[in-house]
């Protein structure tokens, strides 16, 4: 039997939450078509919501409030411009205002290439209120992580996930290499394609570090973080979302001071994502990261 | 259709015990002389920013804690009538306005996020989203299958998540009651400016019991202890804010005084006596809590 992927990850820790942990499930249509590309268990504890994503959201916070650590999905992020108001001026405010914790899960599920409002990586939205936990775990230990983070705390968490990294087994660990050019922080998908990044540079002569960012909120400057840029003076943060106001800039302006370096943002440009090429305008890929590096490195010359 | 005596079941009050009665009248006479205490410390600056009074509409949230014992409380931002009646610590409420650790909130939310959780007593706090919570009523139900009362509006019953919450509950056949507050008012704005169509249709449309009636507190304990046996239900209550929406002022006289009323009711009676000491006693009480040497130590 080989590794599990992360979506097996998921229905697993999913199924213990829901079978031995009194846990609830909400969502849309979680039944419907592959069972939320099959991370869902079909086991009891969960309800299906009408279309009403207002209230269905509401209603997650409301079991929240009650101790059920409820998952909350959501299929495409972008609703949660819709999702968002119970979470954000309920579930996110609740424990500091009333020392009453709604610790809600919300799986928030990103894609690419599904046009104008199934495409979008929301996740910088949520980095922006206070009052919680944003994560985006891409390998199956790191799910198991933040899984066990929110279990152990009582803060609503955006899990703010990928569609592209549900079949994946492997864990992805950092790259340092000496004396290197520049120092590359990926953000959700973004990760698998700087891993492609780093290795087509190399046969250009180009030495990058590859720093994986798990957490995006609480954003805690470790050395792991910190020294590879100190090391190579020059950081690029690499984020699936719009680039403008997102998590790549917000983190590049920590990043920057905290090291007193060079760190450029890379995220969406600043237009819709349509369905048809050439308007996708889809997250950064390895060509992109790599002309992105090479015009910085060509800039600092 | 929306008047003083709409709904009203003749002869009701004789039905009750006397202490019931008078309970009644106790509980609508500490949210209006605790109010008016409010209405004093904002006026000496006390207390300066905006508050959400009840006093006008004390009748609802005496009547529905006598009949709604267990419930869990979500409330809605005009909310200091429920948190009293329902057995709230008068002391942590004034706390809870002049910003204090000692608050309800540890002076943190507020006059229109007043929650409880002591004196076997359990209501959340409302944020400011109107029918906010409605929804996480529905949800808390969801998630402890205990009873749960869902306080609002007019104005929050036009928002769509309340009656799709309210679809949700009678889906999963959830033990919620929802009582509509129904001032009338919007800010200023009335309702039959607002819209067209009547919540109460909607939630029989649902597939709710659903009734409107007026703010007379018999005829509201006795809807109350009717439907909480058949929940989901829906209670629409015309009944009349005193002040303003949000502040302390006031734009003329209300439509009806159901205090005054329910006083009169007493009276016919021969409950009198009985009445005027409970008023008396809650007055002393509540002046005393307001007491403005009092306050300039706090």
């Amino acid at each position: 039997m080989g590794q599990k992927t992360l979506a097996e990850t998921i229905k697993e820790i999913t199924s213990d939450h829901l079978e031995q942990h009194n846990g609830l499930l909400l969502g849309e249509s979680i039944s419907a078509v592959g069972w939320v590309n099959n991370t869902v268990p079909n086991v009891k504890g969960i309800v299906e919501l009408p279309m009403t994503d207002v209230a269905g959201a509401g209603i997650a916070v409301g079991a929240a409030l009650v101790g059920r650590r409820p998952i909350f999905v959501i299929r495409f992020q972008d609703f949660l411009i819709l999702n968002g108001s119970p979470l954000i001026f309920f579930a996110a405010k609740t424990k500091e205002l009333h020392g009453k914790s709604a610790p809600v899960f919300v799986r928030a599920i990103a894609s690419d290439g599904l046009g104008p409002v199934h495409s979008g990586v929301l996740h910088s939205i949520f980095m922006h209120f206070p009052g919680f936990r944003v994560c985006s775990p891409m390998t199956p230990n790191e799910y198991r992580e933040i899984w066990e983070t929110y279990m152990k705390n009582d803060d609503p968490m955006i899990c703010s996930e990928h569609r592209l990294s549900y079949p994946n087994t492997q864990e992805l660990s950092d790259i340092t290499v000496e004396n290197a050019h520049v120092t590359l922080y990926a953000i959700s998908c973004t990760r698998f394609e700087a891993a492609k990044a780093v290795e087509s540079l190399k046969i250009d002569g180009i030495r990058c570090n590859l720093v994986n960012i798990l957490w995006l909120k609480p954003f805690d400057i470790t050395d792991r973080l910190i020294q590879p840029l100190k090391e190579s003076k020059l950081g690029l943060v690499i984020d699936p979302g719009h680039e403008i106001a997102g998590a790549a800039r917000s983190i590049a302006y920590e990043l920057n001071f905290a090291a007193e370096c060079s760190v450029k943002a890379l995220g969406l440009e600043d237009r819709t994502k349509c369905l048809c090429p050439p308007y996708k305008n889809m997250a950064p890929n390895a060509e992109i990261i790599c002309k992105t590096v090479k015009e910085m490195l060509k800039k600092g010359e | 259709m929306r008047s003083k005596d709409f709904g009203v079941i003749p002869g009701l009050s004789k039905k009750y015990p006397k202490e019931t009665s008078l309970e009644l009248f106790r509980r609508m006479c500490a949210i209006r002389y605790f109010e008016q205490g409010v209405i004093e410390s904002v006026q000496a600056k006390y207390i300066d920013y905006l508050v959400y009074l009840s006093s006008g509409q004390e009748a609802i949230a005496a009547a529905m804690s006598v009949a709604l014992q267990g419930f869990m409380i979500f409330a809605q931002h005009r909310c200091h009538g429920t948190y009293l009646a329902f057995g709230g610590t008068p002391a942590k409420l004034r706390d809870e306005l002049l910003g204090m650790d000692t608050g309800t909130s540890r002076g943190r939310a507020g006059s229109n996020c007043v929650q409880c959780h002591e004196n076997e007593v359990a209501m959340f706090g409302h944020h400011g989203l109107i029918g906010e919570n409605v929804p996480l009523g529905v949800g808390a139900a969801l998630g402890s299958n205990k009873p749960v009362v869902c306080f609002f509006g007019d104005g929050a019953a036009e928002e769509d998540y309340v009656f799709a919450a309210m679809g949700f509950a009678v889906t999963h056949r959830l033990p919620v009651i929802f009582v509509c507050e129904d001032n009338n008012l919007s800010i200023l704005t009335k309702v039959d400016i607002r819209r067209s169509w009547s919540i109460t249709h909607v939630a029989r449309a649902l597939g709710m019991p659903a009734v409107d009636i007026t703010d007379d507190p018999w005829t509201i304990l006795e809807t109350a202890g009717q439907f909480k046996n058949t929940l989901p239900a829906f209670i629409n209550i015309y009944t009349c804010r005193a002040n303003w929406h949000a502040g302390v002022g006031v734009d003329g006289p209300p439509e009806w005084d159901r205090l005054s009323m329910v006083r009169e009711e007493l009276e016919k009676m021969g409950l009198s006596s009985q009445s005027e000491k409970i008023e008396k006693d809650i007055i002393a009480e509540m002046e005393k809590l307001w007491d403005k040497k009092h306050l300039q130590k706090l």
